[in-house]
């Protein structure tokens, strides 16, 4: 059980000010989810040929000299790094698969938390105001992004189970509720090629989006197949390149709440993470309908 | 074949016994399924399966009377600013004024005032029988609400948030037509003498994460003088534990599946939720790894009967443990002195739980005035008192065996169990070794 | 007017204000402001004062509510007026979800819409709403009055008592036992003298009632695919 958040901004002008604006809505939702925070900005788009990995790595004190020098060398390609906190963004123009086959064989501990042109992914345990000082959520700039404060209900308190989950390139997952057939779909997700690492039932959800639109759906298609297919209580909110999407399930007891003015839109399990935004006070205030599928930018 | 022939012996289905046939006839001539009240009656894997080590060469028994052994306890000291303190680490479990007497209420505070204890109300409210007659009160708050009101809330001692119950995790309160009286209807909102339909899930939250805001909301109505307990069943029980905590809760309290209803499906209270044995060492190590250990206490129920199983349950970790059937009992439920009356509706003494029927001849069970008034409060609550002392007396008995001058001082390591079943229940060595089945798997 | 800032001083210190003033206090008059979507604001009130909050609030804003009149000028999160006793809550702006849910009595105004389970469980509680209502309201509805000027979301009265329902807009479905009614003159009073007291203009002969076909009451094996 959790909080969750998204503020996509409509006016390019407040891109600078992203994580001012974000960061205080996260932490709003620290009651709900004291255990682990994490968060999806969308920022600094890679150039054509290029793509953007967000690794992490358990110990803070990794070096990741070796994964650029590794990789470049291996791939024969270019590769940037620029470490924040525990994690780490490597850019390159290597082959997304190359360079995930090089870490599982070489450093099988670093975890791909994220990829896309654009998706930054950190997360952690421990309470979301610190998470948020690790990852220097504050200064960060973008044009949208989404959070989580976990609350584990019925597996562990690990950074693997934190959420966002990626479910694709620029795509990421966050969820408030609880799953009731997660197992029997793993099983299943398992036998399609998908790996899991955690006994998580929101892993469950974003493999099986992940896995629908590796066959083709367009996201849409994918949360409708979603809200038929995924039992239990759930508030999705998906972060895309381009904005993010809102579904909640057909009995929707878990409250999330929507807000909109002429720069920005917010998404928040409570409106108290939404009330301190600037126009806030003014914003259009509304519940998405159960089973209903809500998207902003281009999605 | 002649009448010489000699025939096997007939033999009945270890599978199709005469309990599963007789209730595939029952079902195929009414449609409905079994409703009783009780809890899980099949044998389970219990308390009887641990035993206590107590004195030896190296342990010291303490001299009884000279040598204290306190059973005191204080529950909800974590954000409450009145704690509830009991002489005993034995309550009485909700039960509800409908399916209970007034009388039988009654009865139970008396008894639990005498032993220095609290009673809890049920699935209907509070009767200002039961704040009268009990000097420590917990209040359930239950997804039906039946009564629910702030006076009552603020009357209270303590607050019980019911997620769920033993005999039914996962099922509401059910109260049948029959005991629908006037009384019941008006204190429930309801048409006299119609079937009660029960709410399995609060109305206004859902998950640990709007819990934390409903225990805050509760915490604000009564300025926060009073502790708040969570109350969940046999399901889940080290997930259940530590999201209770994470929400707020002062107090925990868990339920197995032998823990009794008033009424419910038979295939609910036999198959859904885990024995209270299962369900003890899963919480306790749920409160250690959040490191609230005897910061948030444990009430654990279910099938609890005697001083046995009170000091197994403390030595496994909880602070406290309830009863509800036993309780009963003591006041007279099941009583063999009516079994010409339990034969009349088809039972017999020891097997009567058909008490959604209302028709109780001990008067407990009922809102028959004629049968109710059968049960004198004062004297039932007399004998609950006589049974709260002794299962006293006999967790002390084995606490200063075990060389304890506290009862919360008896731990696993006092214990050795006689099934493998038991041993990796309870996280303690099966008798006659060092091995803890189990350990590995978690 | 006692002004009280929540972003000055917290809802702990409000709730214990207003439950602390003796029943002769003087002062009744009270405006919240700042509410910033705060939880339990106002709520286990037990006089008949007068409290109005200027903006939107959280979760169970005037729960369990006695005597008291309070006015939220904005929005409502989930549970507002839940198991109110007895009073006033009027919501200018929306109620989330299981609004009024378990209300024993009193009158709750919502001038937007409702979301999901409004009067849920409802045990003697009016309620009065100027938009629409979400899905299941009226769910497990005993007793009181929910008047709907919109329309009603799915499975409306689900499980219901003797709750009254009077609703002006479409209904999406129907919940098990729920059925249309009819509007005799004394229900035609009685919803003209609920949208009086809520001071809700609507004309009471557009509205239909609907309540308990009372087939559930007692177990019938052939209704057994309702439950």
């Amino acid at each position: 059980m959790c909080g969750i958040v998204g503020l996509y901004l409509k006016n390019a002008k407040l891109n600078s000010k992203l994580g001012k604006m974000f960061t205080p809505m996260l932490i709003e939702m620290t009651s709900r989810g004291p255990d682990s925070a994490g968060v999806a900005i969308y920022r600094d788009k890679v150039g054509k040929g290029l793509i953007k990995l967000t690794l992490a790595h358990d110990d803070p004190n990794f070096s990741w000299k070796i994964v650029d020098a590794g990789v470049e060398r291996a791939l024969k390609c270019d590769a940037r790094v620029k470490v924040i906190g525990n994690h780490a963004l490597l850019v390159t123009d290597a082959r997304e698969q190359d360079v995930i086959k090089w870490l599982d064989d070489h450093h099988p501990e670093v975890r791909v938390v994220g990829s896309g042109k654009m998706i930054e992914i950190f997360k952690e345990v421990g309470l979301p105001v610190d998470v948020a000082k690790k990852f220097k959520l504050e200064e960060s700039h973008g044009s949208h992004a989404i959070g989580h404060t976990r609350m584990a209900t019925e597996s562990a308190v690990t950074t693997a189970g934190s959420h966002p989950f990626a479910t694709g390139a620029d795509l990421c997952l966050v969820h408030n509720g609880s799953l009731s057939n997660h197992n029997r779909l793993r099983q299943e997700l398992k036998r399609h090629g998908l790996k899991f690492k955690t006994e998580n039932d929101t892993e469950v959800a974003a493999a099986y989006f992940t896995w629908q639109l590796r066959n083709g759906k367009g996201l849409k298609e994918a949360l409708i197949e979603g809200v038929k297919d995924l039992d239990g209580f759930y508030t999705f909110c998906i972060g895309t390149a381009d904005g993010f999407a809102v579904v909640r399930d057909p009995i929707a007891c878990k409250h999330a709440v929507l807000a909109e003015t002429e720069d920005w839109v917010a998404m928040a399990t409570e409106y108290r993470a939404i009330a301190h935004l600037p126009g806030a006070n003014e914003a259009r205030i509304w519940e998405p309908a159960p089973q209903t599928i809500y998207t902003w930018g281009h999605a | 074949m002649d009448a010489n022939t000699p025939r096997t012996i007939p033999r009945k289905s270890y599978t199709f016994d005469d309990q599963t046939l007789s209730e595939i006839r029952r079902a195929a001539t009414t449609g409905i399924y079994d409703i009783r009240g009780a809890g899980a009656k099949r044998k389970l894997p219990n308390f009887d399966d641990l035993l206590f080590l107590g004195a030896s060469i190296s342990r010291y028994p303490l001299e009884g009377y000279r040598e204290k052994c306190g059973t005191n306890v204080v529950l909800g000291a974590r954000h409450a600013q009145k704690p509830i303190e009991l002489k005993i680490p034995i309550t009485i479990a909700g039960m509800s004024f409908g399916s209970l007497s007034a009388q039988a209420k009654e009865a139970l505070g008396r008894g639990a005032t005498i032993a220095g204890t609290s009673t809890t109300t049920g699935d209907g409210g509070m009767t200002a029988e039961e704040r009268g007659h009990s000097q420590i009160l917990v209040y359930q708050y239950l997804p039906s609400r039946y009564g629910m009101n702030p006076d009552d809330l603020r009357k209270a001692d303590a607050i019980e948030v019911v997620v769920g119950q033993g005999a039914k995790p996962g099922g509401g309160g059910m109260l049948l037509g029959q005991k629908i009286s006037d009384r019941v209807a008006q204190m429930r909102c309801l048409p006299k003498g119609i079937d009660q339909r029960s709410a399995c899930r609060h109305p206004d939250w859902t998950g640990p994460d709007d819990l934390e805001i409903k225990i805050r909301e509760l915490r604000e109505i009564t300025d926060w003088q009073k502790p708040i307990y969570v109350k969940v069943g046999g399901a889940r029980p080290y997930y259940d534990t530590a999201l209770a905590v994470k929400s707020g809760a002062d107090v925990v309290v868990v339920d197995g599946m032998q823990g009794g209803t008033a009424a419910t499906q038979d295939v609910f209270i036999e198959h859904v939720g885990q024995p209270t044995l299962a369900c003890v060492r899963p919480a306790v190590q749920a409160l250690q790894e959040l490191g609230m250990h005897r910061k948030v206490q444990l009430i654990v129920s279910g099938g609890i009967r005697s001083g046995a199983d009170v000091a197994k349950a403390l030595a496994l970790g909880a602070d406290a443990v309830s009863i509800g059937t036993a309780a009963l009992v003591a006041l007279g439920d099941n009583d063999p002195a009516l079994e010409q009356e339990y034969q009349a509706l088809g039972t017999t003494a020891g097997a009567y739980d058909d008490w959604h029927e209302g028709r109780d001849p001990a008067g407990i069970t009922t809102q028959d005035p004629q049968l109710a008034k059968r049960l004198d409060p004062v004297l039932a609550g007399r004998r609950l008192a006589n049974y709260l002392k002794v299962m006293t007396l006999e967790t002390q008995t084995i606490a200063r065996a075990c060389g304890k001058s506290h009862v919360h001082n008896l731990e696993p390591e006092d214990l050795v169990a006689l099934t493998v079943e038991a041993a990796a229940m309870a996280q303690v060595p099966l008798a006659g070794t060092n091995w803890v089945p189990g350990k590995g798997g978690g | 007017m006692i002004e009280f800032d929540l972003q000055k001083d917290c809802v702990r210190a409000l709730n214990a204000r207003l439950h602390s003033l003796p029943k002769d206090t003087n002062e009744r008059r009270w405006i919240v402001r700042n509410p910033m979507g705060e939880h339990a604001i106002a709520c286990g009130l037990d006089l008949p004062l007068t409290v109005e909050i200027e903006g939107h609030v959280g979760f169970y804003c005037g729960g369990m509510n006695k005597h008291a009149e309070i006015q939220i000028n904005g929005h409502a999160g989930p549970g507002v007026a839940e198991n109110m006793m007895s009073g006033l809550v009027r919501v200018k702006g929306n109620a989330s979800q299981s609004a009024g849910a378990t209300g024993n009595g009193g009158l709750l105004i919502i001038h937007g819409d409702a979301s999901s389970r409004c009067g849920i469980s409802m045990k003697g509680i009016d309620i009065v709403v100027g938009g629409s209502v979400g899905h299941m309201s009226a769910f497990m509805a005993q007793r009181g009055n929910l008047v709907v000027c919109g329309d009603a979301g799915e499975a409306l009265g689900d499980s219901i008592y003797e709750a009254r329902l009077y609703i002006q807009g479409k209904v999406e479905s129907l919940g098990a036992d729920c059925t249309e009614k009819e509007m005799k003159e004394d229900h035609y009073q009685e919803l003209a003298a609920l949208l009086e007291r809520a001071q809700i203009n609507a004309i009471p002969n557009k509205f239909r009632r609907y309540g308990s076909a009372r087939k559930l009451y007692n177990f019938n094996v052939d209704h057994a695919d309702q439950y």
